[in-house]
């Protein structure tokens, strides 16, 4: 490990978080199953500024119920709120699942949402009701990532039914990934004769066509009858070391039906793509189909052709805490020299997934969780990076220290594209290579007197 | 068509004008699980203060309230940059069960130490009251041993609607006027309220009043600054824009400092230009009426045959306009008219009783008014009423988008600016560039495809084909 940098002065207060609240990520869960539309049990303010957030990163429809919190409902309980809201939303929506995540508010007033809902289908008894999701999202305890992680195991648990084993049948718990990802990842299962289930999926519903009319709810996501058949699967491939993993929802499908979870990182650069093209190999009994060997050839082929590009040049990367640590392995593999991992996460994970991940660029790496971006800009003005690589909320710092920012992750809100940024497998890899090396060429192009037209 | 029936509680809430007497109702709490487009009594009090550039905005709470405001405004300005900054208390679990007093002192402390603000604003988030933090006793002491003011902002989420964010943000600036040196001010001088500076739209609205010889004292709180804001009681006239938001805090120096106050809108030619001669004729100085008939003759003269081409193309279009305050939606409305275009749909998240009145006055028969609205109405009667421009925000736009219609971001993320005699012309070219774009010609294409595949497949295209969406066929 590298002497430590100076230490920048403490602040108490946040300073631009590098992180979002619990329930966002919970609300982006819920949105990858069919017909499902989440719910907050809270102020008006949290469904909206989520939906605000998410819009302008997914630029596609994202409705959000709330229970819509007034000063008597603060005192005297939320039940007759998520009464309400449930029933008109049942009525406006007719959703297959509604995924009701709680908020600071309803937390802290100790509002027993159980005994709610437990409530609600006595009262509604013979009625077809949808599929009701509870999690406990209060915003003072993890991320985004948290709360989205939480979310999924909850539905996980409600949907999910025993049944004789499904041969070929494999979920997959793919994290907080892009739309591309999703579908990237349901393809390359699908290659090998398997037959994959996502969840959540969201990637037909949050990166959709244009509608002939409107939608109440956006078409796509996983049903509820997959969801049910999970717990028939062959075998769960759930991606990302950083979380818990006795609460992943995996880890819940090996509990409760013995589904073998197989647990890879987040399959970002060829060492981690390689991982789980073997596991696939593996669960299906099938060769790697060559369309894939040959991407990887060519793959590889690209980094060697721009490696001297490349080559030591100075990266700091931010985002959450799983996307940081693929994204700091693919790098590793070029050349690159991450000199700072940061994350507003604090799985106390990070470090070691990296060091595992990418051993050969971690001793040269600050590895930083539960930072603002601040506290990241403070450091970056000492380790001068000439690349930053995370989310939109990296452009001021970029903007400050004149360097490229590579856009991976959430949220994009100052490009378009956000849901179609694929960071997995080969072809995720060569598209953020192909632009990171781009972006190192053109700013010698830029620097250049001569402004030289090849390289 | 998408069916869609519009909840019980809501009903009263919409008004189609000719259809029965006028009687809509509005400010009330939103109904539970209607996905309104509001947000709460924060965001309220956080779109207000947040453009006072020289001040330190603190938010006490756990993190997402902060995230989410995070230099989310288009809000400008000449110098300071310090309100784009996020500053968080970000309670944990502990802080929730012990309390974040220490936490907010500390973190007070050290930030006004280090950004040396002009004043600090902290604005409590729901949990606040809840978990018993005297925010009001640590601002005190704050500003005793710093020097710097601190002022805390009542702004709990679940404490009433955005409006009552709007209270708060006024009471929370009550603080700070009258505790400035008011020499020197001009009997031509005036206060700009309620005007944001929205992609530089306080500068050009500044420009004109500088043109017709009038000083402007403050602009609360587009381009605010702390010291203009302390002192702004010594200005003659308080001109009022977005009044949802500061009509407190003109009355209140009304009561306390005599400043008589005029309502105005800076949108559209008709009412930009009343907007000018009603403060000249307040003031009632010759040299500044003659300054404003000049100003406005120019403008106008210049703007009017840039505006004929774009009209040309818009003639006889449909818009429906979704805004916060329903006193917008009027300028929205004459703007349109402006271009040829009818307004079929207008409503707002906030408006009142009279707003409302207004409105239904100045609309055509048919039109259908919205208060706090949602998706699901929305899109239904986007659908009814054959839109084909939506007006709105971030939030308004995929509905807009997806029913193949154009959409023009009014919204405060927006950058560019729409108020003011060129803010005209800009809105021109957003609504021209947006419904006579090509792309809805393919979106309409697929359409065809999907006729096509019907009459080819019958029945089987309904399962699974791709062209074929699901459900809510008409």
């Amino acid at each position: 490990m590298i002497a430590s940098l100076p230490v920048s002065q403490h602040f108490t207060a946040t300073r631009n978080a590098c992180k979002l609240c619990t329930p966002l990520g919970a609300c982006l869960a819920f949105s990858g199953i069919e017909g499902a539309l989440p719910f907050l049990h809270g102020s008006q303010g949290c469904s909206t500024y989520i939906r605000r957030y998410m819009i302008s990163h997914f630029r596609e429809p994202m409705d959000i119920a709330s229970s819509n919190f007034g000063e008597h409902t603060a005192i005297f309980g939320g039940g007759k709120n998520i009464r309400i809201g449930l029933a008109n939303v049942i009525e406006g929506y007719n959703p297959t699942m509604i995924g009701i995540a709680t908020t600071c508010l309803s937390e802290t007033i100790g509002d027993d949402v159980k005994m709610f809902l437990h409530e609600f289908r006595k009262d509604h008894e013979g009625e077809a009701l949808p599929h009701l999701v509870h999690v406990a999202t209060p915003s003072y305890t993890g991320t985004h990532a948290t709360g989205y992680h939480d979310a999924v195991r909850a539905i996980v648990d409600v949907l999910a039914k025993p049944g004789p084993t499904i041969k070929g049948l494999v979920n997959v718990i793919p994290g907080m990934l892009s739309p591309a990802d999703l579908r990237w990842l349901k393809q390359v299962v699908a290659d090998f004769g398997l037959d994959p289930i996502l969840l959540p999926d969201y990637s037909d519903r949050l990166d959709g066509g244009t509608w002939s009319e409107y939608k109440k709810l956006p078409p796509g996501g996983t049903t509820i009858d997959q969801a049910a058949r999970m717990g028939q699967a062959q075998a769960t491939l759930e991606f990302g070391f950083t979380t818990k993993q006795s609460t992943s929802a995996g880890t819940l499908l090996e509990k409760k039906f013995g589904i073998p979870c197989h647990r890879l990182g987040v399959p970002i650069g060829v060492g981690d793509t390689d991982a789980l093209f073997d596991k696939l190999q593996q669960i299906s009994g099938r060769p790697i189909p060559e369309s894939y060997t040959a991407k990887r050839e060519r793959l590889v082929d690209s980094y060697i052709d721009a490696h001297k590009y490349v080559i030591g040049k100075r990266v700091v990367v931010f985002g959450e805490e799983d996307l940081v640590v693929g994204m700091t392995a693919m790098m590793g593999e070029v050349g690159l020299k991450p000199v700072l991992c940061s994350s507003g996460g604090k799985s106390g994970k990070m470090a070691d997934c990296i060091h595992a991940a990418a051993p050969e660029i971690a001793e040269h790496c600050e590895i930083r969780e539960g930072v603002d971006f601040e506290e990241i800009a403070d450091h970056a003005r000492e380790l001068k990076p000439d690349l930053l690589v995370g989310n939109s909320k990296g452009y001021k710092l970029a903007r400050e220290l004149n360097v490229p920012l590579i856009r991976v992750g959430f949220p994009i809100h100052d490009r378009i594209g956000g849901a179609r940024i694929l960071h997995v497998g080969y072809d995720g890899a060569q598209a953020r290579f192909d632009s990171i090396a781009n972006s190192l060429l053109e700013i010698r192009q830029q620097d250049s007197d001569v402004g030289f037209t090849y390289f | 068509m998408t069916t869609t029936q519009i909840l019980a509680d809501r009903r009263a809430h919409i008004h189609e004008k000719g259809t029965a007497p006028f009687n809509i109702a509005c400010e009330k709490q939103s109904v539970a699980g209607s996905v309104s487009q509001r947000a709460c009594v924060f965001c309220g009090s956080r779109v207000v203060l947040y453009p006072i550039a020289d001040a330190l905005h603190v938010i006490h709470g756990p993190i997402g309230c902060a995230a989410y405001t995070w230099d989310i405004r288009g809000a400008w300005s000449s110098g300071p940059q310090l309100h784009r900054m996020s500053f968080s208390t970000d309670l944990q679990e502990k802080d929730v069960v012990f309390g974040g007093e220490k936490k907010l002192y500390q973190a007070l402390v050290e930030l006004i130490e280090h950004y040396r603000p002009k004043a600090a604003f902290i604005y409590s988030t729901c949990i606040v009251g809840l978990i018993g933090d005297d925010v009001e006793a640590i601002c005190r002491r704050v500003s005793a041993e710093t020097g710097v003011e601190t002022i805390p902002v009542h702004s709990e989420g679940f404490k009433g609607s955005k409006k009552d964010g709007y209270t708060a943000a006024c009471n929370a600036l009550d603080q700070l006027v009258g505790t400035g040196d008011t020499t020197g001010i001009s009997p031509l001088s005036i206060n700009i309220l309620g005007d944001f500076n929205i992609a530089g739209e306080t500068w050009v609205i500044k420009d004109y009043y500088k043109k017709m010889g009038v000083d402007v004292v403050a602009t609360i709180t587009g381009d605010g600054r702390v010291d203009d804001i302390r002192r702004c009681h010594g200005a003659a006239l308080n001109v009022v824009q977005c009044s949802g938001s500061m009509t407190q805090l003109a009355m209140k120096m009304k009561q306390e400092y005599g400043i008589p106050i005029i309502r105005v809108s800076y949108f559209g030619i008709e009412d930009m230009s009343k907007a000018l001669y009603d403060v000249a004729e307040y003031l009632n100085d010759k040299t500044v009426m003659k300054n404003t008939q000049n100003l406005v003759r120019d403008e106008v003269s210049n703007l009017v045959p840039q505006l004929r081409k774009y009209k040309h193309d818009l003639q006889g279009k449909r818009a429906a306009v979704y805004t916060g305050g329903a006193f917008k939606a009027l300028s929205m409305i004459r703007s349109l008219r402006t271009l040829g275009m009818k307004t079929v749909i207008a409503g707002s998240q906030t408006g009142n009783k009279q707003d409302y009145k207004r409105l239904q006055e100045l609309s055509d028969e048919g039109t259908v008014i919205l208060d706090d609205t949602n998706p699901l109405e929305l899109a239904k009667f986007l659908e009814e009423k054959k839109a084909d421009l939506l007006i709105g925000g971030v939030k308004e736009r995929p509905i807009a988008y997806k029913l193949g219609l154009g959409f023009c971001d009014h919204n405060h993320e927006r950058k560019i600016g729409l108020a003011g005699f060129e803010g005209m012309l800009n809105f021109a070219k957003e609504v021209h560039g947006t419904v006579t774009s090509p792309v809805w010609k393919l979106a309409s294409l697929r359409d065809r495809l999907v006729d096509r595949h019907r009459l080819l497949d019958g029945d089987r295209s309904r399962n699974g084909n791709r062209f074929v969406e699901g459900g809510n066929a008409s």
